[in-house]
C-alpha cells in the first residue's frame, strides 16, 4: 500500500466518523458546561449571575467573605474531611478482612451466608432510618463521627468487590507464607494487603466520594453548625428567601472541589471502583 | 501424632476465616437486617419514639396508604422518574460506549472523561446548580429570552410539569456517563474478533449494534438496569434539594416523603412511615426479580 492510499483510507474513516464526533462534542459540552458555569458564578455577583454572565467575573473574593462570614465553611470542610476519611479507613479495614475471609477461606457455609449478606442491598436507606437513629441516640452517639460512619463500615458492594478481587490472590502464596511461619493475620497485612493495593484504592476512592456525598443519615444524625458537613452547609444556604447565587455557587463549589480533584487524580481507580464487583 | 496436628492447623485456619468475616457480617447483621424487621414491626404499631402501641387493627397503616393523596402522587412520581429516565439514560450509556469503544476514534480518552466528570460532582451541589440554572432568574431563561423563544421567564420549577422535566435532566446529566463506565467496560471484554467477522458477513453499524453487541451485554444491562432502578425508587436528594418537593408536593418521591413522615417537617409517625418504607422495599425487590428473569430467559 502507497503512503497516499494509506492517507486516503484513513481520512476516509474519519470522514464516517463525523456525525460521532459531532455527537460526542455535543454530549461532551453539556457535561461539563454547568460544572464550568459553576466555577463562573462563584466569581460573578449574584446579579451577575441572574443576568446570563457565563465569564469569570471579579467578585470571588468579595463571595468568600460574605460566605465565610455568614457559614461556618472551614469547620464544615474540615468535618466532611473528617468522616469521609475515618469512614474510607473503617470500611477498607472491615470489608477487605471480610473478601479475604469469604474468598480464600471459603467453605459451603461461608458462601451461605455471603448469600444472605447480598441481600442487604436491597434494604432501602428509609426503612432503616428510624431504627437506626433509635440505636445510635440510645447509644448516645448522636453528633459523632460515630454515628456518622456506623451503618455505612460493611457495605455488601464493598466485601463483594474485595471478594471478586481476591480471586487474584495466589494461594500458593498461602501456603508459601504459613510454611515460613506467618500467622494467618500475618498473611492479610503483610501478603495480601501489599498485593492487593490497586483495589484498595479503588474502593478508597469510591467510599470517599460516597461518603462525601452523603446527605440523608448525616442531616439526620449530626444536627449543628459545629459538625454539620458541606452538603449539609450548601443545601441550608438555598434554603433562604433572598438566595444569593454568586455566594451559593461558591460553596456548591467548595463541596464539589474534593471529589473533582479525586476524579482527576484517580480517574483510573474510581472507573474501576464503580465496576469493581462486576468482573 | 501427626494427623492431629495436621487438624489442628486446619481447624485454627477454619476459625481464622470466620473471625475475619465476623466484623463485616456482623455490622450488616446489626445495620440493615436487625433495622429492616424493627421497620416492619413499627410498621404494625402507631406513634412514635417512646410510646409506640400496636395498631388497631395491626394493618391500619397499610390502609391509611391508599388514602393517602401526597403517598400516591409520590409513588406516581417516582414511576414516572423511573419509566422516562431509566430506559433514556441506559440507551444513551449505551450508545456513547460503542461510539467511545470504536479503535478509529479520535480523543476517546479526553470525550470519556468529559462524558465521566458529572459524576464527580457532589449530588446536593449539582441538585443546587440545577436548581440555580433553572431558577426564576436563571440562565436558562435568560438564554432563552436571549434568542427569542420565550419572551417572558418560565418558572420552571414553581410549575408541576416543568420541575420534572428538569428532575428528569439533570439525572440523566448525573448518571449517564456513571453507567457508561460500565458498559465500556463490558464492551472491553467482547473479542474484537466478534465485530470483524461481522464486518466481512457485510452486516450494518446498527445490525451489529443490535445483534451483537446488545446480546453481549445483557448482563451488564441486566445489572445497570437493577442499579438505576434501585436508586431510583430510592431518589432523596434530587426531590429535597432541586424542587424541595414542590409545588406543593407534586414532584415529590416516595423516600422525600417517608423521610418528612419519620424524621423532617411536621408531625413523626414513626409507624406509618415504616410502612411506607414496606413498599418501596417491594418494589426494590420485585422489580429486581423481573430484571433478572427478563434478562435471564431472552436466550
Amino acid at each position: 500500500m502507497t503512503d497516499g492510499s494509506k492517507k486516503h483510507a484513513v481520512s476516509h474513516i474519519q470522514r464516517k466518523l463525523i456525525p460521532a464526533y459531532i455527537f460526542l462534542i455535543i454530549v461532551s459540552f453539556i457535561s461539563v458546561f454547568p460544572l464550568y458555569w459553576m466555577f463562573t458564578a462563584a466569581t460573578n455577583t449574584s446579579l451577575e449571575v441572574a443576568q446570563g454572565k457565563i465569564w469569570f467575573g471579579t467578585y470571588l473574593l468579595e463571595n468568600y467573605k460574605n460566605l465565610t462570614a455568614q457559614q461556618d465553611l472551614w469547620q464544615a470542610m474540615g468535618n466532611s474531611f473528617f468522616y469521609a476519611i475515618v469512614q474510607t479507613v473503617a470500611t477498607l479495614l472491615v470489608c477487605s478482612l471480610a473478601g479475604f475471609g469469604f474468598e480464600l477461606y471459603h467453605d459451603k457455609g461461608k458462601d451461605r451466608l455471603f448469600g444472605i449478606l447480598l441481600l442487604a442491598m436491597m434494604v432501602p436507606q428509609v426503612a432503616t432510618l428510624i431504627p437506626l437513629f433509635t440505636m445510635v441516640s440510645r447509644l448516645k452517639l448522636l453528633n459523632t463521627v460515630w454515628a456518622f460512619i456506623i451503618p455505612g463500615i460493611a457495605t455488601p458492594f464493598m466485601i463483594m468487590m474485595f471478594r471478586q478481587n481476591s480471586r487474584n490472590f495466589p494461594i500458593d502464596t498461602m501456603e508459601a507464607s504459613r510454611i515460613d511461619g506467618l500467622s494467618e493475620i500475618g498473611i492479610f497485612f503483610r501478603m495480601y494487603f501489599p498485593m492487593m493495593k490497586s483495589t484498595y484504592a479503588a474502593a478508597a476512592v469510591i467510599t470517599f466520594m460516597n461518603s462525601w456525598n452523603a446527605y440523608m443519615w448525616p442531616r439526620t444524625v449530626m444536627k449543628g453548625n459545629s459538625v454539620q458537613t458541606m452538603p449539609m452547609l450548601i443545601a441550608n444556604m438555598s434554603n433562604g428567601y433572598a438566595v444569593d447565587y454568586g455566594m451559593l455557587m461558591l460553596g456548591v463549589l467548595f463541596c464539589s472541589l474534593p471529589t473533582i480533584i479525586v476524579f482527576f487524580v484517580l480517574q483510573k481507580q474510581f472507573a474501576e471502583g464503580i465496576t469493581g464487583s462486576v468482573k | 501424632m501427626k494427623k492431629k496436628k495436621g487438624f489442628g492447623l486446619l481447624a485454627k485456619q477454619e476459625a481464622a476465616g470466620w473471625v475475619f468475616l465476623a466484623p463485616a457480617s456482623l455490622l450488616i447483621f446489626v445495620m440493615s437486617f436487625y433495622p429492616m424487621v424493627q421497620a416492619f414491626i413499627n410498621s404494625l404499631k402507631t406513634g412514635s419514639s417512646a410510646n409506640m402501641k400496636w395498631a388497631e387493627p395491626l394493618t391500619k397503616n397499610y390502609l391509611r396508604m391508599f388514602k393517602d393523596k401526597v403517598f400516591m402522587t409520590s409513588m406516581g412520581n417516582t414511576f414516572m422518574y423511573l419509566i422516562i429516565q431509566v430506559p433514556i439514560m441506559l440507551i444513551l450509556a449505551i450508545l456513547l460506549a460503542q461510539l467511545l469503544n470504536n479503535k478509529d476514534l479520535k480523543f476517546r480518552g479526553l470525550f470519556r472523561t468529559l462524558i465521566f466528570l458529572p459524576c464527580a460532582t457532589a449530588l446536593v451541589s449539582y441538585a443546587l446548580i440545577f436548581k440555580t440554572l433553572f431558577s426564576n432568574e436563571g440562565l436558562i431563561n435568560a438564554f432563552l429570552k436571549g434568542i427569542g423563544i420565550i419572551q417572558e421567564n418560565v418558572n420552571w420549577l414553581g410549575q408541576s410539569g416543568t420541575a420534572k422535566a428538569v428532575i428528569i435532566i439533570a439525572l440523566l446529566w448525573r448518571w449517564t456517563g456513571y453507567n457508561m463506565v460500565f458498559f465500556l467496560a463490558g464492551l472491553q471484554n467482547i473479542e474484537y474478533s466478534v465485530y470483524e467477522a461481522a464486518n466481512i458477513d457485510g452486516a450494518s453499524g446498527w445490525k451489529t449494534f443490535w445483534n451483537i453487541t446488545v446480546p453481549l451485554l445483557r448482563p451488564v444491562i441486566v445489572m445497570t438496569g437493577i442499579m438505576s432502578i434501585n436508586g431510583t425508587l430510592q431518589l432523596y436528594d434530587e426531590s429535597v434539594n432541586l424542587t424541595n418537593g414542590g409545588p406543593s408536593n407534586t414532584t415529590i418521591t416516595m423516600s422525600h416523603y417517608i423521610y418528612n413522615n419519620s424524621l423532617g417537617q411536621g408531625v413523626a409517625n414513626f409507624g406509618y412511615a415504616s410502612a411506607l418504607a414496606m413498599i418501596v422495599f417491594v418494589l426494590v425487590a420485585v422489580l429486581a426479580f423481573i430484571n433478572m428473569k427478563v434478562g435471564d430467559t431472552r436466550d
